[in-house]
């Protein structure tokens, strides 16, 4: 078995194709997400373009749609979930004291899916017709009666995604099921491993219903069935149905695991424990829960009857409760704790200030009555980049800078770190707070073109995206000049840095690390 | 060695567990589309009414209430007919059954099959809006040029809420996916 060559490390190409280490592997997923962060992005600055004056600028209509599009997609499935995957990668099997993942060839399969699936998704921009343009929740009969030729790839890449986090899934909660050091009872367990097993079954839960809403989209398409055709006696509304009771897991699957990252983080600079771990466990779980019971909120103008509006706004707002929990818990181990503010911990606050932003804007959404006027305008546009960008994203880079150094072995440039940070708080603020404006006076999401007194905000958001998407290049450079050197990390990296991967693994962590389990008391 | 057999062995167990429950999730996805169906049957919810035609028995009147029914006919996109209601809407006695007839006429050179999809609106009407007799029961076949009166007995359940006095009864016509198919086969078959 491989396992008889410790000291030999593979080099050149080998190494990172037939890569069975978790930790290659997951610095293969974290360097695919931020290859497609850029890519993602750059759809996102020509979208800011288009829309920094009214009239039709830069792109026609059908190629803004397009980039709508695949800006949704890619930032979803091509950004945040494989980043998450990158980092639970990394960090479970140090955190848990196992010396890999417990699958490491399907680990190695599910991550070499992924170019593949953003190869079809991405080749369909360069074929006849045009990309997938319906929107990145392709909408029944848009995306089936009306969709372009290339919707089929765009099915095929959702297909191979959907195998690839499963698997990735699967071998989370295995490793974490069965690999963890003796004496490391679930209840010890750091809260990103509690978080991620708690996404990874969110995920094998609903990525099968996305792969199913698909395939029957192919056949609606291809095979003459009617799931979605009115025609045929099936009902596009069920599409919504359908498509969305994978949908509101999958907003939980993007959130969680940064709710895990920024557990372990306050902590550390706080220079105390965790207030209220297994609060933190039992209100992480009952979002998860309670995320199978919300998804109509997504549509409540479909028409639905006053007792389902009500039930899904009632449901909806519960989750404003496990949520508050973990605010206050975050709050709270910051109360009278000796804080400092690296760049980890400025992110990691501007994450709960602007998180709950976002959390706030989508409770008022929650109430039926009043999403009849939010609804499909920038209002929401708003609240899911609050929530996702100054949420999830900013989740991202505190745990980048946080881990860099165990990593690595090297500290990254505090200066730059600040830099980067502070000038992404502002600008992510001056592109994302007009939006709120600019949906409550009505502006439509999905439009290439405006109407004149919308100008002045679209183009402070514009400046904004502007900003933020230029200084992503400076976290890029950060991040390699981390890699090649700086002033050396320290074993346990940050004074106040509590787990096994910052007490028991010198930095940089070894290829190979606990080989022989360590005792947890 | 026995150890990382007995590792292997634990692991494949939550593996299996983990895979079942994958696949059925998958089905649970198919599945939905006959819950969702049954739902809205039960419920009447979305506007929904029977494919089947109802057997009511009769005389159960309410001579007390009026309620308006409004017609309304559509077509498909791709569809080259012309089809309306013969009147826009009628006072009908709950109970009651009633008759009106639509007008469809294939404007197009060639014979066409249609599938007409019923709709009730307000939603919550559905459940009291049954069809004794409907043209939307079966597909209709018309020749180019051909014109057909189609008709609808329908009753308004009495029991219907208070708050409700008009109803609105749509058709689409849709040009039938499976009949373009079988002729397109049949076509095919020709050459």
């Amino acid at each position: 078995m491989s396992d008889d060559h410790h000291d030999h490390k593979p080099t050149g190409l080998g190494r990172w194709l037939f890569s069975t280490n978790h930790k290659d592997i997951g610095t293969m997923y974290l360097w695919f997400s931020f290859i497609m962060l850029f890519i993602g992005g750059g759809m996102a600055m020509i979208i800011r373009a288009e829309l920094y004056q009214p009239g039709m600028q830069l792109v026609d209509p059908d190629f803004f749609n397009q980039m709508t599009t695949l800006h949704g997609l890619i930032m979803v499935f091509g950004v945040i979930m494989p980043a998450f995957v990158g980092f639970a990668n990394w960090l479970v099997p140090m955190m848990i004291g196992a010396p890999d993942m417990a699958l490491p060839r399907m680990n190695n399969m599910s991550f070499w899916i992924l170019p593949f699936a953003f190869g079809t998704l991405l080749s369909t921009l360069f074929m006849e017709g045009s990309a997938p343009n319906f929107g990145w929740t392709f909408y029944a009969p848009l995306s089936t009666t009306y969709g372009p030729a290339s919707t089929d790839y765009f099915i095929f890449g959702v297909h191979l995604m959907g195998i690839s986090s499963i698997m990735g899934s699967i071998n989370v909660i295995v490793t974490i099921l069965n690999m963890r050091a003796p004496g490391m009872t679930l209840m010890k367990m750091p809260i990103f491993v509690w978080t991620w097993l708690i996404t990874a079954f969110l995920l094998i839960a609903v990525m099968p219903v996305l792969a199913g809403v698909v395939t029957m989209m192919l056949t609606d398409r291809n095979f003459g069935t009617s799931f979605f055709e009115a025609a045929g006696g099936g009902d596009p509304v069920m599409f919504q149905h359908v498509f969305w009771f994978f949908g509101h897991p999958e907003v939980y699957i993007m959130i969680l695991p940064s709710f895990g990252i920024i557990s372990q983080i306050i902590p550390t600079f706080a220079r105390k424990k965790l207030f209220g771990y297994s609060s933190m466990v039992y209100a992480t779980a009952s979002i998860a829960i309670l995320s199978f019971i919300v998804w109509a909120h997504h549509m409540y103008t479909v028409g639905m009857p006053l007792a389902g509006e009500l039930f899904f706004m009632l449901a909806t707002m519960l989750i404003a409760v496990p949520t508050g929990v973990k605010v206050f818990n975050w709050t709270a181990t910051m109360w009278k704790g000796s804080l400092t503010f690296e760049t980890p911990m400025l992110f990691s606050v501007a994450f709960i200030i602007l998180f709950t932003i976002g959390g706030f804007s989508g409770l008022m959404m929650s109430i039926t009555p009043v999403d009849f006027q939010y609804h499909d305008t920038y209002f929401i546009v708003a609240h899911f980049h609050y929530v996702l960008v100054t949420g999830a994203l900013f989740a991202i880079f505190a745990g980048a800078y946080y881990w860099l150094p165990k990593w690595t072995g090297n500290m990254y440039d505090e200066t730059l770190g600040k830099v980067h940070f502070w000038i992404s708080l502002v600008s992510v603020n001056v592109l994302f707070f007009p939006m709120h404006f600019l949906g409550l006076a009505g502006m439509p999401r999905r439009i290439p073109d405006y109407a004149l007194q919308f100008t002045d905000f679209n183009q402070m958001a514009s400046i904004g995206a502007f900003v933020f998407g230029g200084i992503q290049l400076l976290f890029l450079y950060i991040v390699i000049k981390c890699i090649r050197g700086g002033e050396k990390a320290t074993d346990q990296v940050w004074e106040g840095a509590e787990g096994l991967e910052f007490e028991q693994l010198p930095s940089p962590a070894p290829f190979h690390s606990f080989t022989q389990a360590p005792e947890v008391k | 060695m026995t150890d990382q057999n007995q590792q292997k062995n634990e692991n494949s167990k939550v593996v299996k567990k983990l895979l079942l429950a994958t696949v059925f999730m998958f089905g649970f996805g198919y599945a939905l589309v006959p819950l969702y169906n049954i739902f809205c049957d039960i419920t009447g919810l979305n506007g929904k009414t029977s494919d089947q035609a109802a057997v009511v028995k009769a005389a159960d009147i309410d001579n007390n209430r009026w309620v308006t029914v409004e017609f309304i006919g559509n077509l498909n996109d791709n569809m080259p007919w012309k089809f309306r209601p013969a009147i826009s809407k009628m006072k009908v006695r709950p109970g009651e059954p009633s008759r009106i007839n639509y007008v469809a006429k294939n404007v197009s050179s060639s014979s066409i099959t249609g599938n007409a999809v019923p709709s009730v609106s307000p939603g919550q009407a559905a459940k009291y809006f049954t069809k004794t007799e409907c043209f939307c029961f079966t597909q209709q076949e018309l020749k180019s040029g051909e014109e057909k009166e189609m008709p609808v007995v329908f009753i308004v359940d009495k029991n219907l809420p208070k708050r409700i006095n008009t109803v609105t009864l749509s058709y689409t016509f849709f040009n039938s996916p499976v009949a373009k198919k079988e002729k397109s086969s049949v076509s095919m078959a020709k050459k």
